[in-house]
């Protein structure tokens, strides 16, 4: 019986053991195939776009339909706009909204009125973008009777709330219960503590954190289709339609001109620049923080 | 008797750091072998070395070698998972599978090894259960979840998974130090009826625990054995003067 | 004495009233915003829901020009193309999460890691404009013809290949909502302590059986999860889909045909709608979208935070002791 078990054991052991090496391959693969598109997005943005970023691309507004030439500098000059209306009413917001679920939120965080709060803010994040988009439109395009850039800059400006919010809450969640003792411990009260210790302390961080949601919406398109709209001229006024360049890579690359298909490479790849770099740097600056993330294990 | 198992030279780091240093050791078939030592004296990481798993754990190496049956476990054509299959382990923390029944947590071994005939399986799971101790606690909830048990239910559980796939030696990592005085005695009064079956080799750091259930013992610190052998010398004679330090509570 | 230390405690007190009530304005505030949210698409979808009622989900026609609209060809669309990416991207996802924390080596994991989450950093608009030039092309030329050779008995997978269509947005969405599926995944497999592993390979499993056995084993309620939640995603997504999908209202059983979705609808006509109900029914189809993710990813959560009982003291030494 016992040497009958063991033969078993050594007769499956050669399949058990092609099994394992072809589930690994095909994990090695499905990890190879996942990054693929990245290379081959990034790759066809950097060698269809490099040709077409020339100074007319960055100065010039674009030129009437079938002329050759002119750039997307009042889209720049626009997206510059809208994400500036956007951070004056999401940072703020945002980062007040960190401030309490962290400090006044209950114990660790956890009452009932900052689960309300925190799960709107997940929900406000995960519903569609151009939900938010139809919202603004009759909050706001509606009411002024026209598309304008205040109307985009509020709608990228909700959508940034819930993301500020959450990086902002971790990094607050990650200062020890100590240090805001120590503070109270000096006689400071609470608000001075979180004001002066906390969010002081931590405000290279929370920067960061901002810039990667500003990263994010800079790349939003669809909110601003009928909030911001478009706009071929250079920008006249915040009650205006704007133009920005995620609006006008979409309205370029569904053209049929190839020399709008080449502007709009360009365009992608700045915005792709953009950003990568905001990532990039994020990624450094949390990695030397010392708050880095923990790895798995010990 | 010869030598079941036996260690040459064998030294354990991680990373840089190097937590053990040339150990020679020897176990005799049918045996208990205590291991004790004051915490971070790598007596963990030794017994995690004779199976493989210290390699598992990112930057951990191992040099030496390690013969189970006169052959080196640690020869470049020796499959880490069949020799895992001859020495099996037992945990500080009880960690039967979360998702499976107290029948499957005993069969998965054999399953694993591709055993599908029901009777072979039913056979099994039964003697294992028995010789754990376990059997008449569980015989009418084979199909509850393993994680349904009491701590040191779930030990023994542990203990008959392990044994289910006929292992030569069981590795022990302070199987009690999470449970209650009771289940503890359990499984000392187990581990002197096993030893009729399989050698075991256990890490503990309760000398009384030591005392009471082992052959042999060895004494580490700081990553070097200090001093090996029977149980009754060690703890009446010993012959370093850093273990009598140890045994007398007079360090760590 | 004791007096003094009243008052201070009464004036500290003070200040915390009025900075947590500031603080507290802007919470409720944005609890406020996501419930007027769905007021005004409800109020503004009230046209079109006394006009034309349930048959505004139930029909397939959709004409402006006589004020008449059906939304069940976009309620499919968006149906037929997150079902798609789900099917590629849940074997992928969950592959690329195993191969981050139970293969790589420590630094080639980093790498990836960070190459996936680049993944979700890329705009909707580049991925829709990388789709147009790139990806329908090599459909157009080469793998719908495939397909259709091979499998075109199917009916999926007959008709003239176009490039554009189901299929396009289906494999763009799939490659979006990679990176939301892998790193949930991942991070509920982390969460997995290390004696779970250390149980099975102790047994003598392979490292593949010991993957099935203590990693997806626990973890599927959380990968059910992440799953929910990347088709969450995938319903709501715009920009690439609009610009991928070819945008016609139809049912059509082929994956090659155009098509279009809940949201590439109120994409496209949005802006231009010019009577009153034409936009009542695309708020309607905002409203429905709104509802819909609404309900999907509280139901990811809930799978989620379930999906973390490991997440407790994970105090598994991994030996060094």
């Amino acid at each position: 019986m016992q040497r009958h078990f063991a033969d078993y054991i050594f007769r499956s052991y050669r399949k058990r053991k092609a099994i394992n090496a072809l589930m690994c391959g095909l994990l090695v693969l499905a990890a190879t195939l996942a990054i693929f598109p990245l290379f081959s997005v990034f790759g066809y943005v950097v060698a269809q776009g490099y040709s077409a970023l020339n100074w007319e691309f960055f100065t010039a507004v674009p030129k009437p339909v079938g002329e050759i030439g002119g750039g997307m500098a009042n889209a720049l000059l626009g997206t510059c706009t809208l994400v500036a209306l956007a951070s004056l009413i999401g940072i703020p917001w945002g980062v007040s909204v960190a401030l309490y679920l962290s400090e006044y939120g209950g114990k660790q965080g956890r009452g009932r009125f900052a689960g309300v709060v925190r799960f709107s803010a997940d929900m406000l994040s995960s519903i569609p973008s151009i939900i938010v988009g139809l919202f603004v439109y009759a909050l706001v395009v509606i009411t002024m009777r026209r598309f304008s850039a205040v109307a985009g800059g509020l709608a990228l400006g909700i959508l940034m709330i819930p993301t500020v919010c959450r990086t902002t809450e971790e990094l607050l969640r990650m200062i020890p219960e100590h240090i805001r003792e120590a503070g109270l411990a000096l006689g400071l009260p609470r608000w001075k503590v979180i004001l002066w210790i906390i969010l002081k302390g931590s405000r290279g961080p929370i920067t960061t954190g901002i810039m990667l949601s500003i990263a994010r919406v800079s790349g939003e398109t669809a909110p601003l289709l009928f909030t911001a709209f478009n706009n071929r001229f250079w920008q006249s006024g915040l009650d205006q339609p704007i133009a920005s360049l995620p609006v006008q890579i979409y309205t370029y690359a569904i053209s049929p001109y190839d020399d709008w298909h080449r502007q709009a490479w360009a365009g992608a790849l700045l915005l792709v620049m953009l950003v990568f770099a905001m990532n990039l740097l994020t990624r450094v600056v949390f990695n030397s923080g010392g708050n880095s993330k923990k790895q798995g294990g010990n | 008797m010869y030598s079941l198992l036996s260690t040459q030279n064998l030294s354990a780091s991680f990373g840089s750091t190097q937590v053990l240093k040339n150990i020679q050791m020897d176990f005799d078939e049918f045996t208990v072998s205590a291991i004790i030592g004051p915490s971070g004296c790598g007596k963990s990481t030794f017994i995690r070395c004779l199976n493989r798993l210290h390699e598992e754990v990112a930057e951990a190496s191992a040099t030496g070698k390690v013969l189970l049956q006169g052959h080196d476990i640690y020869a470049s054509d020796v499959d880490p998972v069949a020799i895992r299959r001859k020495i099996g382990m037992v945990f500080q923390k009880p960690n039967p599978f979360p998702s499976l029944s107290i029948f499957d947590n005993v069969a998965i071994g054999l399953k694993l090894a591709g055993v599908r005939r029901g009777a072979i399986l039913r056979e099994t799971v039964e003697r294992s259960l028995k010789l754990a101790a376990l059997w008449e606690e569980v015989k009418d909830k084979l199909n509850s979840q393993g994680t349904s048990l009491s701590g040191g239910q779930q030990q023994r559980l542990c203990i008959a998974r392990a044994l289910a796939v006929e292992p030569s030696v069981l590795l022990m990592d302070e199987p009690t130090s999470a449970l209650d005085p009771i289940s503890t005695a359990k499984i000392e009064e187990l581990m002197t009826e096993l030893k009729k079956t399989v050698t075991i080799v256990i890490v503990t750091h309760n000398m009384q625990q030591a005392a009471r259930i082992s052959d042999k013992t060895a004494f580490f610190l700081l990553g070097e054995m200090i001093e090996y052998g029977e149980t009754s010398e060690l703890f009446t004679a010993p012959k370093d003067q850093r273990t009598e330090r140890y045994i007398t509570g007079r360090f760590g | 004495m004791r007096f003094k230390l009243n008052r201070k405690k009464r004036e500290v007190h003070l200040g915390d009233r009025v900075f947590a009530f500031i603080l507290k304005v802007p919470s409720v505030a944005l609890v406020l915003l996501l419930v007027s949210i769905a007021y005004y698409l409800f109020r503004n979808a009230l046209p079109v829901i006394h006009k034309q009622g349930w048959s505004f989900v139930t029909t397939s026609v959709w004409d402006p020009v006589n004020d008449v609209y059906g939304a069940l060809p976009v309620v499919y669309g968006t149906v037929v193309s997150s079902f798609i990416a789900i099917l590629i991207s849940t074997p992928l996802s969950v592959g690329v999460a195993l191969f981050l924390t139970e293969i790589a080596p420590t630094r080639v994991g980093r790498v990836v890691g960070f190459l996936v989450e680049m993944l979700a950093a890329i705009p909707s608009v580049v991925y829709g404009l990388w789709g147009i030039f790139v990806l329908a092309p090599w459909l157009r030329t080469t793998v719908e013809p495939f397909l259709a050779k091979t499998m075109g008995f199917l009916p999926f997978f007959q008709g003239a290949p176009y490039g554009v269509g189901m299929l396009a947005a289906g494999i763009i969405l799939a490659i979006m909502i990679t990176p939301t599926i892998s790193s949930i995944s991942r991070e509920i497999f982390n969460a997995i302590p290390r004696v779970q592993r250390e149980a099975a390979l102790a047994l003598g499993s392979t490292r593949w059986e010991m993957m099935r056995l203590s990693v997806l084993q626990s973890a599927r309620r959380g990968i059910i999860g992440a799953v929910i939640l990347g088709l969450g995603r995938a319903l709501g997504e715009t920009m690439a889909v609009t610009m991928l999908i070819g945008n016609r209202h139809e049912v059509s059983a082929s994956l090659f045909a155009p098509g279009s979705t809940m949201a590439s609808i109120i994409a496209n006509e949005y802006a231009e709608a010019t009577s009153d109900v034409h936009v009542a029914a695309l708020v309607e189809v905002g409203l429905l979208l709104f509802a819909v993710t609404f309900v999907i990813n509280s139901l990811a959560r809930l799978f989620i935070s379930r999906g973390f009982r490991w997440g407790a003291p994970s105090n598994s030494p991994g030996g060094a002791k």
